[in-house]
């Protein structure tokens, strides 16, 4: 059994879940107001705390190519824009993996559109043998692959995979993805099985919030990773969740997510799931990230760029080409600091090429 | 307690407290931490040392007189600990290694097959393997046939801070094995090591009750006191301790009637 037949379950969302975890998820992503809120923070503080400790990994994306089939309406990247189209050459790789490495980063994040022409995987591969130099750990968030390919990626030296669904309503689905191969559900939301199949050592799912009731989604988010951890028990999960947010094709999300909403979702997606990774990018201001912080994140980016080259390549099209605006733009110094002040610990390095 | 020494792994260590470096807020506080609780054995995660970079080393903030055990964090099959167990070494970390094998990203439970494997290859190669284990008599009997320096039983899941749910499993090891068993993992408070060590336990290795503890400093230290406590109470022999009063024989009471 896949989990679109776990998602077919509660795709009309009609019934209750049979076992008493999944039901307390869902009860807890439907609560209204603030009143149990503070109960609910201090345990999953707590729950954080010790499974995680006082540490905060970090990581930082490099964007390699931005050429794209698709049409996702939501994206900087889509094949309609009319965008400066950059793929790295190798030289450039280099020159950026020595800048990100330098800032003490040993966590890297690659990532391409889709383009089987213009990215293929036998490019990531290379990219890959070249960061292996530079980074103790490698993760793609790449178009969704074969077994085959992802065991390909692993075998050179990728130990993680980050790849959102978007959406899991898969009417909207369709909608927010008219054209291109990932107008392919199914094919993407059994990608991170392929990829913990495969023998990467984290896989990282979310979804986009902002496309569909955060509520529903977040819930099918919970289930997807709970279906992985207890299909792949070697395989560290997580999930990240991203809100939409502005880029140069000006889309507007159909539902709002607040930040109170987004609190939310973190401290049930935490009771529900103990281990779970749980990743705030830049995409969130400074100031809201560093009071999820205590609430249950594990994991967040630093001195991030969503630009191809962003780190080291000048592009003067004031933010054109980028796949989105960030909002935290803090530098890694500057975020370690922060954590440090907070009473955490910032860890670079939590994995090696053995 | 003067020359209580626990040799082992070719070492003799006084201090029965051994002390994990994750979780830890900041390397400054780990160190103090160690200090306080007077350790003379830590362990490291490999997965975690940056030794490379121009980055802060977590080895540079070890105090003097305390040894670096390196761990296997992280690794899911004997090969793989096996990999990182030489990659310590090469970096200069000595013989001992905690082996850590674990397949299970949600309670965190050790793969005991895989586990001998490696302790069984380590021992070939010259380590002094520190099996971090699921408490089962005849796992803990091969691996210390294997060559294990010592036996690392989980009193609970790592970092539930349960205490020692596995008590009668460590019972029948300390009782059968004759290489040091010391309880690894779920000890959440002093009075669980206390507990530990009046039981008979060799030693015992705490780190999320200590490094997440409001203040991990005082906590350490009442770690360490706990542990000598336990110790003393261990080497003073604690009376034994019945479940009812038994004030008469109701079974052999008549064999003194009558005199």
């Amino acid at each position: 059994m896949g989990f679109y037949e776990v998602y077919s379950r509660y795709k009309n969302f009609q019934g209750f879940p049979d076992d008493a975890e999944t039901r307390d998820f869902l009860g807890a992503l439907s609560q209204e107001g603030c009143a149990s809120m503070e109960e609910m923070a201090e345990k999953s503080r707590r729950l954080t705390l010790r499974h995680f400790g006082r540490v905060m990994q970090l990581y930082t994306p490099m964007y390699l190519s931005n050429y794209c089939e698709n049409n996702c309406l939501y994206c900087g990247f889509s094949y309609d824009n009319d965008i400066e189209r950059r793929r790295l050459g190798f030289e450039e790789v280099k020159k950026e993996a020595a800048f990100i490495s330098g800032k003490g980063i040993k966590h890297i994040l690659i990532l391409t559109g889709e383009s089987r022409t213009e990215s293929p995987v036998s490019y990531i591969k290379s990219c890959v043998r070249i960061l292996k130099d530079h980074f103790s750990s490698i993760s793609i968030e790449v178009y969704p692959l074969t077994e085959e390919e992802y065991s390909e990626l692993v075998s050179e030296g990728a130990d993680g995979l980050t790849i959102y669904q978007e959406v899991y309503d898969e009417d909207i689905y369709g909608r927010m993805h008219p054209s291109g191969p990932k107008s392919d559900y199914r094919f993407r939301l059994d990608a991170p099985e392929r990829g913990a199949a495969a023998g990467m050592r984290s896989v990282n799912i979310g979804t986009l919030l902002g496309l569909n009731d955060w509520r529903k989604e977040a819930f099918v988010l919970g289930l997807h990773a709970k279906y992985l951890q207890d299909k792949f028990p070697g395989v560290e999960i997580g999930v990240s969740l991203p809100r939409i947010r502005p880029q140069v094709r000006g889309f507007k999300a159909a539902y709002d997510v607040t930040d109170k909403d987004m609190v939310r979702i973190i401290l049930a997606l935490r009771t529900f799931l103990p281990r779970l990774g749980i990743s705030i990018s830049t995409r969130e201001t400074a100031g809201l990230r560093e009071r999820l912080i205590p609430l249950g994140v594990t994991r967040m980016s630093a001195g991030s760029t969503t630009r191809v080259g962003g780190h080291t390549i000048e592009v003067p099209d004031g933010g054109a080409s980028s796949q989105f605006e960030i909002s935290d733009e803090r530098t890694v110094d500057e975020i370690r600091a922060m954590l440090d002040k907070k009473g955490y610990q910032a860890v670079f390095k939590d994995w090696m090429n053995i | 307690m003067a020359g209580d020494i626990l040799n082992i792994g070719g070492r003799a260590v006084t201090n029965r407290l051994f002390v994990g470096t994750g979780k830890f807020s900041g390397y400054e506080v780990m160190r103090r931490s160690l200090e306080e609780a007077g350790a003379e054995v830590a362990t490291v995660a490999l997965r975690r040392v940056d030794s490379a970079s121009g980055a802060e080393n977590i080895l540079s903030y070890i105090p003097k007189g305390c040894f670096v055990m390196p761990n296997t964090s992280g690794a899911r099959n004997a090969d793989e600990a096996v990999r990182i167990a030489r990659l310590a070494r090469a970096g200069g970390s000595g013989d001992w290694v905690k082996i850590e094998v674990i397949q299970d990203n949600k309670y965190l439970l050790p793969d005991n097959m895989e586990t001998l494997k490696a302790t069984e290859s380590l021992a070939r190669e010259g380590f002094k393997p520190f099996p971090y284990m699921s408490p089962d008599l005849s796992m803990a009997r091969r691996m210390a046939d294997a060559g294990a320096a010592a036996v690392m039983p989980l009193g609970s899941p790592i970092g539930s801070n349960r205490g020692v749910r596995t008590r009668e499993l460590i019972e029948i090891l300390i009782k059968e094995i004759k290489i040091p068993v010391i309880v690894d993992a779920g000890l959440g408070k002093p009075s669980d090591a206390c507990d530990c060590m009046e039981m008979g336990c060799a030693a015992v290795l705490i780190n999320t009750a200590i490094a997440i503890a409001e203040d991990p400093v005082g906590m350490a230290g009442a770690f360490s006191e706990a542990v000598k406590a336990g110790r003393r109470a261990y080497l003073a022999g604690l009376p034994a301790t019945s479940a009812h009063a038994s004030a008469s024989s109701p079974l052999t009471g008549f064999l003194r009637e009558g005199k």
